[in-house]
C-alpha cells in the first residue's frame, strides 16, 4: 500500500463523448513532489483527462504509467488503491453527517472492509497535525463553510492514503483570504506529496506549480516550466491569443442618480439583519463596484433591489419610482437588469432551450407573443441573432442551456439582459468561475453598457475586477456601506482594511 | 454513427425488451400452472380481435386519457398530482346533480352544464392542494392523497342519501346508486358502448399541446416547473401558475368523471373513478408528460385493462396474475425506453461493434 509514486504519466489519451472529442491524444507526466498545473478554458478537457486517471471514464485510446508500469483502473476504488486522490469541483460530502462519518464513507467506498470510527477519527487527527489541516472530527458538514469544507475533502483524500493528489478548481468557490490560506497549505503539502491542480487562475498556477500544462479544445497546446513564462504568456497560450482585459478609462461626468437606496433594512435566510441601513446611490453612466467579504449582505442587496427579498425597513428608489417591496415582474417591467449570483439555478431555467431563456422576461410582452399565442419564428431569430453577437458556443438554439458550460450560460444571461435595454443592470459575480476568454467578453461587454449610458451596481470578490471596471467603489461590511471611495483613492490596501470593517479617520 | 447502426440499435433494444417481459411473465404464468400461450394471446391479441373488444379498450382508454392529459400539465408546472381520484368523483358529483336537479331542461343546454359542472366541481377539488402548497408549501402527496380519502367518501355518503334512487328506497334492494339520469345528459355512442368521449380526449390532447407549447401560459407553467427559482427571478409568479396548473388538472379529472357517466355508466354508482385517477399518473409518465405520448399511452393501459377482464373468463387466469404481468411489461418497458434515451450507452456499442468490424475486415 505504502509505494511511492516516483512518477506518473498518461499517454495519448483520447476520449470521445456522443459528438464530443473530449480529450485529443493528451500526454502528461508528474514526477516525485512535482506539482503541475492543467489550465485551459472551460470545456478544454480537463476534468475529463483527470476522471480518467481516476478510474471514473475508460478512455477510448491511451495508457497511464505509475513508476512506469502501465496501469489499468476499472473505477476509483483501483485508483484509491494505487494512491491517488481526487477532490472534486464540487464536494462529495453529506451534509448531514459527522467530518468523521463522512471520511468512514471515503473508507468503504475505497473498498475498506475493516474500520471502526475511532480509528478513522485517530487518522483524522494525524493527519490534520501532519499537515496543518485543522478540521473538527465531530463537526456536521452543513455547519462548515465551502473553506472548511473542502479542507475536510483535503483530509478525507489523505485519510486513504494518497500520495497523489488531483485538486480540480480548488479556489473556484473559495473567498480571497481561503484562497491564500489554500495556497499556503498546498505548498506546505509539495514537501510530501505530488499534485495535479486544474485551474484558470494564472495567479495560483505561478504561485504553486513547477510545471504547467495548457489544454485547449482537447489538446495539449504548451507544456513547459512555470518559471519560465509569465501569467500574460500563459494567458495568451491558453486562450490562443493575447488576453488584455479592459479597463474603465474613467472621463465622462456621472449622469443623474437613478437607483438609490435609503436606510434599506433587509434580513438574511436564517432571519437575522443582513443589511443594516444600508444606504448607496448610483447614477447613470457609471459603475459602482461593492466590495467586500462575501456573505456581508450582498446577495440580500441584490435581491432586495429585485423583488425577490422583502425590504423590512427603508426606501428602493428607481428612476423616481418607488419600488421598494414591488412584484420582481414590476420592477423587471421599470427597467431593471439582472445577472444573478446562481447562474446555474437562477439565471437560467435549466431544462430550457437557449432561445426559451432569452425570452423568459419577455414571453408575453408582445414582442415574442400575440394575444396569448407564441411567436416562435420571433423567438428563433431573435436567438440566433444573439447566439452569434455573443458568441454563445452551443450544437444550437434548441439545446438546453443546463447543459452549456459556466461560461456560456453567462453569456446567455448577459444577452438576455443586454438585449432588453434595461435602464440599470445588478450584476452579481458576472465572472466567477469563468475562464480568462469569457472574463475579457463579460468585461467589455459591461463597459460598453457604462458607455451607453446605463448605471451599473457591481458585486464581486475580485478586487482586480472591481478596481478595473469601477467609476466608485463602494465597501460593504455587515450590511452597510463603510464607505464609498472614487477610483483614483482606492488602492488594494485601503480596501481590504475597509473590507475587515476597520473604520477610517 | 450511421443511420442503419442506430435504427438497428433501437429496434434490437425493443426486441430484446419484448423478450424479457415475455420470459418473465412466462414464468410467472408457468409457476401457476397457466397455458402460457394462451394466456397471452388472451391479454394481447383477443382484446384487438374485432371492433367489440376494440370498443371497449377505447372506452378504457378515454377517461385515462382525459386524467393523464391533465396531470401531465400539473406535473410540467412543478407539482405532482395524485388526487386525480378525488377529483374525478367531486365531477361525478357535480354532474349528477345538475342532471338530476334539471331533468328537464334540453340535451343542448344541459350536457354542456352539467359537464362545465363536472369541470368545476374536479377544478376546485384541485385548486385547494394548489393553493395550498403555493402559499404555504402544504406538499402535495399529502394534501391529495387526503382529499381523494374525504372525496371517495363523500361521494359514497350523497350515493347513500341525496342521489339514492327512490326506488331503491321502495324495492329496499340496498345498492347505493341514483336513479337513471335523464337523457338529456346521455353523451352519443359511436359503436357498441363507445361514446363522442373519444373526440373529446382528442381534442383535449390538442388543446393541451397547443396551451403548454404555443402560449405564454403554457410557457410560464413549464417554466415554473422546470426551474421555480429562475422562474421567479424571470418575473413568473410562481405560485399562481402552481394552483391554475392544479386546477386545471383537477378540471380535467372532474370531466373525465363526467364524461365517464354521460357516455357509459349515465348513473351514479360505486367505483366508476376505477382507479382512473392512479393509472393516470403512470399514463401521463409513461406518455412522457406530452399529449402526442399519452394518446397512445392510454390505449395500451387500456388494452392492460381490458385484457385483464378477459383472462379469468377465456382462459382462467385470475385477474391478480395478469396485473402482475401488467406491472413486469410496464417496468421493462420504461427501463427500455431509458436504455434507448442514453446517448452513451449508445456510443459504447457503437464502438464495440466498430472494433468488431475491424477485426474481421
Amino acid at each position: 500500500m505504502d509505494r511511492r509514486i516516483k512518477s506518473l504519466k498518461m499517454e495519448h489519451i483520447t476520449k470521445t463523448f456522443p459528438g464530443v472529442l473530449a480529450t485529443d491524444d493528451i500526454s502528461i507526466s508528474v514526477g516525485e513532489g512535482e506539482v503541475l498545473a492543467l489550465v485551459g478554458e472551460n470545456g478544454a478537457g480537463k476534468t475529463t483527462l483527470m476522471n480518467i486517471l481516476m478510474g471514473l471514464y475508460q478512455p477510448d485510446e491511451g495508457q497511464i504509467f505509475i513508476n512506469d508500469v502501465p496501469v489499468h483502473f476499472k473505477g476509483p476504488e483501483d485508483a484509491f488503491r494505487a494512491g491517488l486522490g481526487m477532490v472534486h469541483q464540487t464536494y462529495m460530502l453529506v451534509a448531514n453527517m459527522t467530518v468523521t462519518e463522512n471520511v468512514a464513507l471515503g473508507y468503504r467506498n475505497a473498498g475498506e472492509k475493516h474500520f471502526d470510527l475511532k480509528t478513522v477519527r485517530r487518522r483524522i487527527e494525524e493527519v490534520s497535525s501532519r499537515y496543518g489541516l485543522m478540521v473538527n472530527p465531530d463537526a456536521y458538514i452543513w455547519q462548515l463553510s465551502v473553506g472548511e469544507q473542502q479542507k475536510v475533502e483535503l483530509v478525507k483524500t489523505l485519510c486513504l492514503g494518497a500520495r497523489f493528489l488531483i485538486l480540480d478548481e480548488p479556489t473556484s468557490a473559495l473567498t480571497p483570504q481561503e484562497v491564500d490560506e489554500l495556497i499556503v497549505l498546498l505548498q506546505r503539502m509539495t514537501k510530501e506529496l505530488s499534485i495535479i491542480f486544474i485551474s484558470h487562475k494564472l495567479q495560483e498556477v505561478k504561485a504553486l506549480s513547477n510545471k504547467v500544462t495548457i489544454l485547449r479544445h482537447g489538446k495539449v497546446v504548451f507544456s513547459g516550466n512555470t518559471d519560465d513564462y509569465s501569467s500574460q504568456e500563459i494567458a495568451a497560450k491558453m486562450t490562443g491569443h493575447d488576453i488584455v482585459l479592459p479597463m474603465n478609462e474613467g472621463g465622462k461626468k456621472r449622469g443623474e442618480t437613478v437607483l438609490s437606496v435609503q436606510n434599506a433594512v433587509v434580513m438574511s435566510d436564517r432571519k437575522t439583519p443582513a443589511l443594516n441601513n444600508l444606504n448607496l446611490d448610483i447614477s447613470a453612466g457609471e459603475i459602482v463596484g461593492l466590495a467586500g467579504v462575501s456573505g456581508n449582505g450582498q446577495r440580500e442587496l441584490a435581491e432586495a433591489i429585485n423583488g425577490l427579498r422583502k425590504v423590512e425597513s427603508g426606501n428602493i428608489v428607481f428612476l423616481g419610482k418607488d419600488i421598494t417591496n414591488k412584484t420582481p415582474r414590476e420592477i423587471i417591467d421599470a427597467g431593471m437588469g439582472y445577472i444573478p449570483e446562481e447562474r446555474n439555478t437562477e439565471g437560467i431555467v435549466p431544462p430550457f432551450s437557449i432561445k426559451e431563456n432569452f425570452v423568459l422576461k419577455d414571453v408575453s410582452s408582445g414582442l415574442f407573443s400575440s394575444a396569448c399565442f407564441i411567436n416562435g419564428k420571433k423567438i428563433d431569430a431573435t436567438a440566433e441573432k444573439l447566439v452569434k453577437r455573443f458568441d454563445v458556443r452551443c450544437p444550437g438554439i434548441d439545446t438546453a442551456a443546463g447543459s452549456l458550460s459556466g461560461g456560456n450560460i453567462q453569456k446567455v444571461i448577459l444577452a438576455r439582459e443586454i438585449e432588453r435595454h434595461p435602464k440599470f443592470l445588478v450584476a452579481v459575480y458576472p465572472t466567477r468561475g469563468l475562464d480568462m476568454g469569457a472574463v475579457e467578453f463579460i468585461h467589455s461587454e459591461l463597459l460598453k453598457i457604462r458607455e451607453s449610458g446605463i448605471g451599473i451596481l457591481l458585486i464581486s470578490e475580485e478586487l482586480d475586477e472591481i478596481m478595473n471596471l469601477s467609476d466608485r467603489i463602494a465597501v460593504i461590511y455587515k450590511g452597510s456601506i463603510q464607505r464609498v471611495l472614487d477610483k483614483k483613492e482606492a488602492t488594494r490596501e485601503r480596501l481590504g482594511i475597509l473590507m475587515a470593517g476597520v473604520k477610517e479617520e | 454513427m450511421t443511420k442503419s447502426f442506430r435504427i438497428a440499435f433501437k429496434a434490437s433494444i425493443i426486441i430484446i425488451s419484448v423478450v424479457a417481459a415475455i420470459l418473465m411473465a412466462s414464468i410467472i404464468l408457468w409457476l401457476i400452472g397457466a397455458d402460457v400461450s394462451d394466456t397471452f394471446f388472451a391479454i394481447v391479441f383477443e382484446p384487438l380481435s374485432n371492433m367489440l373488444h376494440i370498443s371497449e379498450v377505447l372506452i378504457r382508454a378515454i377517461p385515462l386519457c382525459i386524467i393523464a392529459l391533465g396531470i401531465s400539465v400539473a406535473y410540467r408546472s412543478g407539482i405532482i398530482n395524485i388526487g386525480a381520484e378525488g377529483q374525478m368523483a367531486m365531477g361525478l358529483l357535480a354532474f349528477t346533480g345538475v342532471a338530476l336537479a334539471f331533468p328537464d331542461v334540453p340535451r343542448p343546454l344541459l350536457l354542456p352544464l352539467a359537464l362545465i359542472a363536472a369541470v368545476i366541481g374536479g377544478g376546485l377539488w384541485g385548486f385547494i392542494p394548489g393553493i395550498l402548497k403555493a402559499k404555504l408549501n402544504v406538499s402535495e402527496l399529502l394534501s391529495t392523497v387526503m382529499l381523494n380519502y374525504i372525496a371517495a367518501q363523500f361521494y359514497s355518503l350523497c350515493l347513500r342519501t341525496i342521489y339514492l334512487d327512490p326506488a331503491e328506497q321502495v324495492y329496499g334492494t340496498g345498492t347505493p346508486q341514483s336513479m337513471r339520469l335523464t337523457e338529456n345528459v346521455w353523451l352519443g355512442r359511436i359503436t357498441g358502448r363507445l361514446h363522442y368521449g373519444l373526440l373529446i380526449a382528442i381534442v383535449l390532447a390538442v388543446l393541451i399541446y397547443v396551451l403548454m407549447w404555443k402560449t405564454t401560459v403554457g410557457f410560464k407553467m413549464r417554466a415554473s416547473g422546470s426551474g421555480a427559482r429562475a422562474a421567479r427571478y424571470g418575473g413568473i409568479s410562481v405560485g399562481f401558475y402552481l394552483a391554475a396548473s392544479m386546477a386545471i388538472s383537477g378540471a380535467f379529472a372532474g370531466l373525465a368523471g363526467g364524461v365517464e357517466l354521460a357516455g357509459v355508466h349515465r348513473r351514479a354508482i360505486e367505483g366508476i373513478t376505477n382507479n382512473y385517477g392512479f393509472s393516470g399518473v403512470v399514463v401521463a409518465l409513461f406518455g412522457g408528460l406530452h399529449p402526442f405520448g399519452i394518446v397512445p399511452a392510454s390505449f395500451l393501459f387500456g388494452l392492460l385493462i381490458y385484457g385483464s377482464t378477459l383472462a379469468p373468463s377465456m382462459v382462467g387466469v385470475p385477474a391478480n396474475i395478469v396485473q402482475v404481468m401488467q406491472g413486469i411489461i410496464i417496468i421493462v418497458i420504461v427501463t427500455a425506453q431509458m436504455v434507448l434515451s442514453n446517448a452513451y450507452f449508445q456510443n459504447r456499442v457503437w464502438r464495440k461493434y466498430q472494433a468488431l468490424m475491424k477485426k474481421e475486415g
